[in-house]
Parts: structure tokens; sequence; C-alpha cells
């Protein structure tokens, strides 16, 4: 017969917490340093935010909220699988709101309401070495990180403005942190980029496949490199969202029509249903 | 009006109630059980039990029925039940040679002590449809007298024709473990074993064969290779004696490799070495051609393969890494690009700018 195969409260066991926490703990003391921890199989496929996962399980406790995002929204599935991966086996409450959160999970974005001090926000990441595609060697990488030595992505940057007149780097765009690690974001926009300088709450980054885990402390520089007479540009939409009329925020193109039409509304849904509920309370008041 | 799409959670659960039921084929045919897919499948059980690193045939042959016969499914659903386990300790390492094998065969040789033994094997079976299924005449006993066998290396290595298998000051380190210690290149050989026996079958194959075609050739022999029950036993240090816990069966391959020798070795095989759970003889072999190949730089030959090549074999060998990356590209990725379609909007907009007015117009002629 087939026994019943029981798991620990937050799926990993005890062990693994903490050897997940001293990697934590190392990355806080080194900020944007990569380091390298014993990363686990967890119970969905690699690449699907397996570290993420791993980070989340290692810091949550039954006090927590938590909120997991995909693409900026909190309905994507695979931010319904992990989140209701959580509320089974780590039994949390769960939110979508920003600001009840004491977690948050995301994959390719940072929220638009801004993160408070005390809350910690885990980010998904596929390829946490932001020399990567220029050096495919790890060996190679590491030597480069201990000597500072990042020529070869300021010449990617340049060659970038020589051939196209910009940096064509539209996420995951590199930035240097505490003006020492340079550092792969995730591949959040890079619109949301200026939201991780100076950021009041703990960023954690977890890569599962490639077994390294980074982070930005509270209140660190985050600069996104850039030339002097090529500053670093974020992307900017010319328009506001459709279903909440908020501007300033990253929008998600929805083809509406054959013919190539579309309309733009939020990529945070969470900021985008407050939005038009504080909207249409406004209404309410003026009539 | 556009409405974000809600019910992320409904649709999850109704694509798992359909998953199950597509599963289940036939409701009128029965279900198949546990024990069937141990006693009749187990080639396949060996290989999820081998890439799962865990073994356990049980298990993996339910691993392969809730995955429904996929088996890099089963392997991680294997990896990461088996990842949850508190570890007590370690076994000592077995004894290959102390056991008798219920095959064991060596190219290198046309008899030997103990003689070839074919055992149940695929080998030299036409690949014709049988209509009596699977079922043949009961094997003749003719077991000689079960009795352990020396290993063919060792029959080499006596005579210093071949590298020892062991080294002086080996033990003093304690071999590493994947799965409890972060990856770091260079990889110790122990590390690099422990990877390509995790490592996924069709892809340690390839590679390896890729060596017998010229891409990094070793001149493989295969010295041996053997079938059969090792023992196991857990080292309880606090008891002062090992403690026996089973037996499992494994398959070894011991691959003899040409070495012309240099300035201060003299000429002498080398060996590449393989291991895995149960019956997985491709296995076995693949891997040993593939650690033969790793061990370029240790032996001082040229790496120019990509079979020699730590970072790009041992970084792309693990099934579960390379199906769940190649996979997550079904995700959504849709605000990735969103930003690269400003980008090229905004590159089209300056590129048509300029061939109306800018200072190359009417030179650039697009395509």
């Amino acid at each position: 017969m087939n026994e019943p195969i029981t798991y620990n409260t937050g799926y990993l066991d005890e062990q693994t917490k903490r050897m997940i926490r001293r990697a934590l703990l190392k990355a806080v003391a080194v900020p944007g340093f990569q380091v390298p921890f014993a990363s686990r199989e967890v119970p969905m496929p690699r690449g699907w935010g397996t570290g993420g996962v791993q980070v989340t399980a290692a810091v949550i406790g039954e006090d927590d909220v938590l909120k997991v995002i995909d693409q900026g929204a909190d309905d994507t599935t695979n931010a319904v699988s992990i989140r209701s991966f959580f509320a089974t086996v780590a039994r949390v409450r769960t939110t979508t709101r920003t600001d009840e959160a004491t977690l948050v999970q995301t994959r390719h974005r940072i929220p638009e309401t801004p993160l408070a001090a005390g809350q910690i926000i885990v980010y998904q990441v596929p390829v946490p070495e932001p020399l990567r595609f220029l050096e495919p060697r790890e060996t190679e990488t590491r030597r480069l990180h201990a000597l500072e030595d990042y020529g070869l992505m300021y010449v990617k940057l340049y060659e970038d403005i020589a051939r196209y007149g910009h940096i064509a780097k539209t996420y995951d765009y590199p930035v240097l942190v505490n003006g020492r690690y340079l550092m792969a974001p995730s591949p959040i926009p890079s619109f949301d980029n200026p939201k991780m300088h100076d950021n009041p709450a703990l960023q954690l980054f977890g890569a599962g496949r490639e077994k390294r885990i980074y982070a930005v402390p509270p209140h660190t520089s985050v600069e996104s490199l850039g030339f002097e007479d090529h500053p670093f540009e974020p992307q900017r939409f010319d328009r506001p969202c459709e279903i909440c009329g908020s501007s300033g925020v990253y929008l998600d193109e929805v083809i509406t029509d054959d013919a190539g039409g579309a309309v733009f509304v939020c990529s945070d849904t969470d900021h985008c249903e407050r939005a038009s509920l504080a909207g249409a309370e406004d209404e309410e008041a003026r009539a | 009006m556009y409405v974000a799409v809600k019910g992320g959670e409904r649709a999850i659960a109704n694509a798992h109630a359909l998953l199950a039921k597509v599963g289940r084929g036939d409701p009128a045919a029965p279900t198949v059980e546990v024990d069937q897919v141990t006693g009749q499948l187990g080639v396949l059980v060996a290989r999820v039990m081998t890439e799962g690193s865990l073994y356990d045939p049980h298990l993996a042959a339910r691993a392969l029925l809730q995955s429904q016969g996929d088996v890099l499914e089963a392997v991680t659903l294997i990896r990461s039940y088996r990842t949850t386990l508190p570890r007590f300790g370690c076994t000592l390492p077995v004894d290959t040679a102390g056991l008798p094998p219920q095959r064991r065969i060596s190219a290198t040789f046309k008899d030997l002590p103990g003689g070839q033994q074919l055992g149940a094997t695929f080998d030299y079976t036409h690949r014709l449809f049988a209509d009596g299924g699977t079922e043949g005449p009961p094997p003749r006993a003719e077991d000689p007298a079960g009795a352990a066998l020396p290993r063919v290396a060792d029959l080499l290595g006596a005579a210093a024709l071949i590298e020892a298998d062991s080294h002086p000051g080996q033990d003093d380190v304690e071999p590493g473990d994947l799965t409890r210690e972060p990856t770091v290149f260079p990889l110790t050989r122990a590390e690099r074993l422990q990877a390509l026996a995790r490592g996924d079958e069709g892809f340690v194959l390839g590679l390896g064969y890729s060596t017998q075609r010229g891409f990094g050739n070793n001149h493989p022999f295969a010295g041996e290779v053997r079938v059969g029950e090792v023992e196991v036993e857990f080292d309880a240090p606090e008891l002062g004696f090992a403690v026996p816990l089973g037996r499992i069966e494994v398959t070894e391959c011991q691959m003899v490799n040409q070495f012309t020798g240099s300035a201060d070795t003299p000429a002498q095989f080398t060996r590449g070495y393989g291991l895995a759970f149960g019956r997985s003889e491709r296995k076995a072999m693949s891997m040993s051609l593939v650690d033969r190949a790793l061990r370029a730089e240790e032996l001082g030959e040229r790496a120019t393969a990509p079979a020699q090549d730590e970072e790009f074999v041992i970084s792309h060998s693990d099934n579960v890494q390379a199906t769940g990356f190649v996979e997550h590209l079904k995700l959504p990725h849709y605000v990735d690009f969103q930003a690269e379609l400003l980008l090229v909007r905004r590159l089209n907009e300056e590129f048509r700018s300029r061939g109306a007015d800018g200072p190359g117009a009417g030179q650039e002629v697009p395509a």
C-alpha cells in the first residue's frame, strides 16, 4: 500500500532553512554579491521561481502576510500557484494588497505602491550573473567580479549606443550595488530600476537553478549603469492606464481586435484596482 | 473594456482535473498498480531512481504513475521529496567487487577469472515484436557458484598497466555532495561523477557518443560492465561499527582508455567510471565515457571538445533544471516583451525620421 507522505511546515526542512538563512545573511552583508547556496528541488519546475520559493520558505513565519505577483499581477497562473503553495504548506495569510503584505514574492515587476520599512521583497531570478551573456564561464565571471572588472558590460552598452543610438537593454538592466558589485536586477523592466535605489524594504534575490542568492539591504545605493553623455533612461509611457487613469505607471498593451487595436492598462493589478476604487469614490464625493 | 483576466485559481483547478481524467485513460480498463510497474518496467524505474538520486523502486514507480509516464516529471517528484528528507549520516562505500554479479562482461579479454556472464540483457535479442508478450522460457539454472568476481580493472592494476583507482590521501577529504553543498566550479571528480550520475541519460549518452566520433576521443574499451546487488552499510559512529541496511541493485562500468604517458608517467591505461542504480547499462557506459573526457585537464590533454568542458557538461546535464528552464518560456513574459516593443517602436520611428530628412537620407535603403 502507499504510505502517506508528509512534508515539513513551509515545505523545506529546518536544516535547509537555516542553510538558506546563512546564505541570506552573507548576501545582506555583501550587497549585490552572489552567494552560492545548495539550492534544493522544490515542487515546481526549475525556472518557475524555485529560487524565490526557497528564499520565501526560509524567511516566512506564521505571522507573515504573503503577496505573490507575476508580471505585476496577482492573478497570473504562476503567481496563483505559488501563493496557494505557501497558503497550503506554510499556512500563512495571503493578500493581493502591496501595503498589507509583509512579504512580496515577485517575478518581473516591482509594485507601483512604494514599499515600506519592514517589508521584504523576494525576486525570482532566472540568470543571476549580469555578465553571463558576455562571458559564459562561471570561473571567469567570478574573477571579473573579484577584480571589479566590469569593462565588458560598459563596452556592450557603448556598442548599443554606437549601433542604435540608445542602450538597447530594456529589462534586467544592469545595476551597480553599493558602488561595488554589478548585479542583475532580474528581468524587471528598466522602468522599475529606480525603485530599487535607497528602498526602505529588504530586497532578496533567489536563483534556484543557478544556485545563487543575493540581496540589497534597505537604503542601499543601486545605480543603473550609464555614461555621462548617455545616462540611464528608464522607459516611460506617454499615456495613462485606460481603466484607472493612473499615469507614470507601467502598462500592459492588450490587443483588443484583429486590426491591431490595443488598450494600455496597468500591469500592477493591485494598484489599478485601488486607483479605480479611489477614482470612483472621488466622483461620488463630487456628485 | 478589457477586464484583467481573473480566475487563475479556477483555471488551474480545472486543468488539474482534466489532467487526471486524461491520465486515467479508458475508465473501463484496470488501473496500473505500483507493483506491476516495479516488476514489469524495471528499466524505467531504474532510470527514475538514478536521475532522481534516490533508491526506492516503489516510490519511483509511484512517481511514474502519478506523472503519467513522463520520466522527467517523475524524476522531479522524486527529487523534490528526497530533498526534504533529514540526513542521518553516510553509508560506507559500496564494494562492487565483493558481491556476485548477475551480469558481468568484459570487452577487453576473451576470458577472465569468473568468466563472462551475459545475465539479463537486451543484447543479442532480435528487436522483433514477440507475440507471446514478454514471457519467455524459464532460464536454465547454470549459475556457477555465485562467487564474487574480481574486477577486470584490478587484474590490470596488479601489473600496473592501469592507473590505480585510488591515490594516497584520497579518503582524507569527504567527497562533496551536490545536493547539500553549493556547487562552485571547478568541481572535484567526486562531485562531477555525482552530477553525471544524476544527469539526463539522453544528454550523457549524446556527449559520450560525441567522444567516440572524434570530439574529444579517448579510445575507450569497455573493461567491464557489471550488474548486481551490493550491500549497503550505514556508518553509525556512536556504535563503532557499520550496520547493514540491505542490498541495492547497481550497474557499474569501468571504461579503460589509452594514455600515452608523459614525462613523469609511463604509458598506462586510464579509467572512466560509471555507476547507476538498477539495470542502467546505457547510462553507466555513457557516464564512464564522459567522466574520462572530463579528466582531460587532470591528465594534461588538450581540451577541445564539448564533452571535455566541465562547465558546459555539468551545467547542462541535469534534466530537472533543463526541462524547467526550457518550459518556463510558457510563463507570461509580457512585461519584458512590452519593454522590447517600446524600444523597437522607438528605433523604428527614429529610422523613419532619419530616412525622411536625416543626414543619411536617401543613402540607406531598408531591405
